[in-house]
């Protein structure tokens, strides 16, 4: 009796100081939810969520502060992987945000542009070339689409227009589209 | 040579319509006013302009540079004026526009100072390889891959075999069967200069056995060359798609090329014949890739036949010229009919990768709607790669990609075989090609969020940054203040002390 317990007593110590050993060196730097949320999540750093960008965003949803219904850019697809990934229920698209749009790129329009450079510090991701007094431009490439530089631009210059077609970035149509249900 | 048991699985026994178009040689097609030229007829990047409008120029000149590693330069088919460098409409299944450079033609056909090699065996292979890019020579079966690189195998991969593709398996074409009946002599000469390039032993012509008239004019060119090596003629039974790539070297040696990867992976490269000539053309008489053989068949049209085309020649012209019925509602479809696509008007280009010019008569007959799949597995039984086209259907259908990515979708070689046996008439091929373009879609827009958070956090790192050092600079600035007053307090003490009171 008194072995087994003495046993089993040093069996618990062991393997209690294994773990303990276990979870001071291979701490999990940061949360890897948050990580997980914000790979998810389009990048835009628009701030339709009505957080400061999407980790912000990611952040609070971790925290179950938000729903997951936030984010117009990335649409329904965001909202299911989302669910899929939190094991949440799928929710529409919260209307206040905003509604699911296609995605568009910022140009500016250099004959109207006076070189005030506040779009440039409204660009989350550095997308926007220029210099004080000199004219901007926005390099497409980089621009996410957020509507960040709209509202600073004193003189309206700068429009939202939807990528052009090409044979690059064309596609061949789904063809569910194009038929009548199959029953 | 002996014909191996063992072959892909699937395919399709189609009737041949090649007696169509087989039966005149080929012709030189009549020299067009206008050229368009599609700036972006290769895989790769598309090639930068290097000519201005207004500008004169000869037969063979370049007039579009390679842009980059994976991109051939693209030269004038005939003498004449640059009229115009805009967007186009060109013979893509979008029916879209791209930048195109217009010729006008000046009629004379003046050639530019040719710089042709009399013996190869002069050249390396660097330089082999360097003239065959500088010719714009791209793959000429329809894929349009820029060949040099094909003909430059890394250091870790020793090629063995060369499988020459002379199979043509698709119904209806016949510019490879026309171009190894009538210049044997030079696809072999072509040949010989991949060899060197190549640095293989061994060499096999595929050709069909749909085609014995091809088959023995290739073994006749053969003997007559004594420089040719190991190279014999394989005869494989007629079956869709073997002239697929994948297919044809499963079909020539038995070997299966993995998923997702190339022949080269099994120690194979394969070049079609048409590229085989080009190549024979760019070395011995220095002429670049201006023209291909084009077949014009099909049911609208009175005399099928051949043409050697210049690139940019509309293909109204061919359809002229060869007697075309074609009214509003028919079809105009480019390639065969199992992997082509429709052209919506008959005034674009022929393009390097156009081997077929395809005309239909719209039949009397409503499309078929599809019907619910009964699960027969047909599909599967067809399908060259053993997919599982409904598997990947129903995936498809709910819009799951990554599921369809499981199950290989990026494998599926687009032939249509399955379309083509479905009893319930679903357009299977339709549903791969979206959902191949769709991921794809998705798959950049992932790479590109994830850029935008890169790129979003360096420049909250650099705001951060610069915030620090501004209250760095504050801060020695109030530091050096600080010490200034000191000191000067320090003087003034100092003086106080130094004068008597």
């Amino acid at each position: 009796m008194l072995i087994a317990i003495l046993s089993f007593a040093a069996l618990a110590l062991i393997l209690g100081l294994v773990l303990g050993f276990a979870a001071i060196y291979f701490k999990v730097e940061g949360d890897p939810v948050v990580e997980q949320i914000d790979k998810l999540l389009p990048q835009t750093q628009c701030g339709q969520c009505s957080f400061a960008g999407c980790r912000p965003y990611a952040e609070a949803i971790a925290a179950n502060e938000v729903d997951i219904n936030r984010c117009p850019p990335g649409g329904e697809a965001t909202i299911h992987a989302l669910a899929d990934l939190l094991d949440r229920e799928p929710v529409e698209l919260d209307e206040e945000c905003g509604v699911e749009a296609i995605t568009t790129l910022a140009v500016i329009d250099e004959e109207r542009c006076i070189g005030c450079t506040l779009c440039i510090q409204a660009c989350p991701v550095d997308a926007i070339l220029g210099a004080a007094k000199q004219m901007h431009t926005v390099i497409s490439d980089e621009c996410t689409g957020c509507d960040l530089c709209l509202e600073p631009c004193p003189v309206d210059c700068i429009d939202m227009v939807a990528e052009p077609l090409s044979t690059q970035n064309w596609g061949w149509q789904n063809p569910v589209l194009s038929q009548e249900p199959v029953p | 040579m002996k014909y191996p048991h063992d072959t892909f699985p699937g395919g399709l026994k189609l009737a041949g319509h090649k007696a169509i178009s087989n039966q005149q040689t080929i012709q030189e097609a009549p020299l067009s006013k206008h050229f368009v030229l599609p700036l972006h007829q290769h895989i790769g990047e598309a090639s930068l302009p290097n000519v201005e409008v207004g500008d004169k120029v000869l037969k063979g000149q370049k007039i579009a540079s390679a842009q980059d590693y994976v991109s051939v330069p693209l030269h004038a088919p005939t003498s004449g004026t640059i009229i115009d460098i805009s967007e186009q409409p060109i013979p893509h299944p979008s029916g879209l526009s791209a930048p195109c450079i217009t010729l006008e033609a000046d009629g004379k056909d003046e050639w530019i100072n040719l710089d042709p090699v009399a013996d190869f065996t002069t050249l390396s292979e660097h330089e082999i390889r360097q003239r065959i890019r500088d010719a714009g020579i791209v793959g000429l079966g329809g894929a349009g891959f820029p060949s040099f690189i094909k003909l430059n195998p890394h250091t870790h991969h020793h090629v063995e075999t060369l499988i020459i593709n002379g199979i043509e398996c698709e119904p209806y074409i016949t510019c490879d069967d026309m171009l190894m009946r009538e210049r044997a002599d030079k696809i072999i000469a072509g040949i010989v200069i991949i060899r060197r390039a190549l640095r293989v032993k061994q060499c096999i012509i595929a050709i069909e056995d749909n085609k014995p008239e091809a088959a023995t004019a290739m073994q006749q060119a053969i003997e007559n060359r004594s420089d040719i090596g190991d190279t014999d003629v394989m005869v494989i039974p007629t079956r869709y798609p073997a002239g697929s790539e994948k297919q044809l070297v499963q079909a020539v040696t038995g070997k299966t090329v993995p998923s997702g990867g190339l022949p080269l992976d099994v120690s194979i490269v394969c070049h079609n014949v048409g590229t085989c000539y080009a190549i024979a053309q760019a070395i011995f008489h220095g002429e670049p890739l201006i023209s291909r053989i084009v077949t014009v068949t099909g049911e609208a049209v009175d005399k099928p036949r051949n043409f050697e085309t210049l690139i940019g020649t509309p293909i109204n012209l061919l359809l002229e010229h060869c007697g075309s019925k074609l009214s509003e509602d028919d079809h105009l479809i480019m390639g065969g009919p199992m992997m082509g696509f429709e052209l919506l008007r008959y005034d674009l280009p022929v393009i390097k990768t156009c081997n077929c010019v395809l005309t239909r008569i719209s039949s009397s007959k409503p499309k078929p709607q599809p019907l619910p799949c009964i699960r027969c597995g047909d599909c599967a039984v067809a399908c060259p790669v053993s997919l599982l086209p409904q598997q990947l259907y129903w995936y498809t259908r709910a819009n799951d990609l990554e599921k369809a990515r499981d199950y290989n979708l990026f494998d599926c070689i687009e032939c249509g075989c399955c379309s083509y046996v479905c009893p319930s008439e679903i357009p299977l091929v339709q549903y791969f090609r979206y959902a191949k373009t769709e991921a794809m879609t998705i798959e950049a827009e992932k790479r590109k969020s994830e850029h935008a958070r890169d790129r979003y956090d360096t420049r909250l790192a650099r705001i951060a940054l610069e915030k620090e050092e501004k209250a760095e600079r504050q801060r020695q600035r109030k530091a050096a203040l600080a010490a200034s007053k000191k000191a000067a307090e320090a003087e003034k003490q100092a003086e106080q002390q130094d004068t008597p009171t």
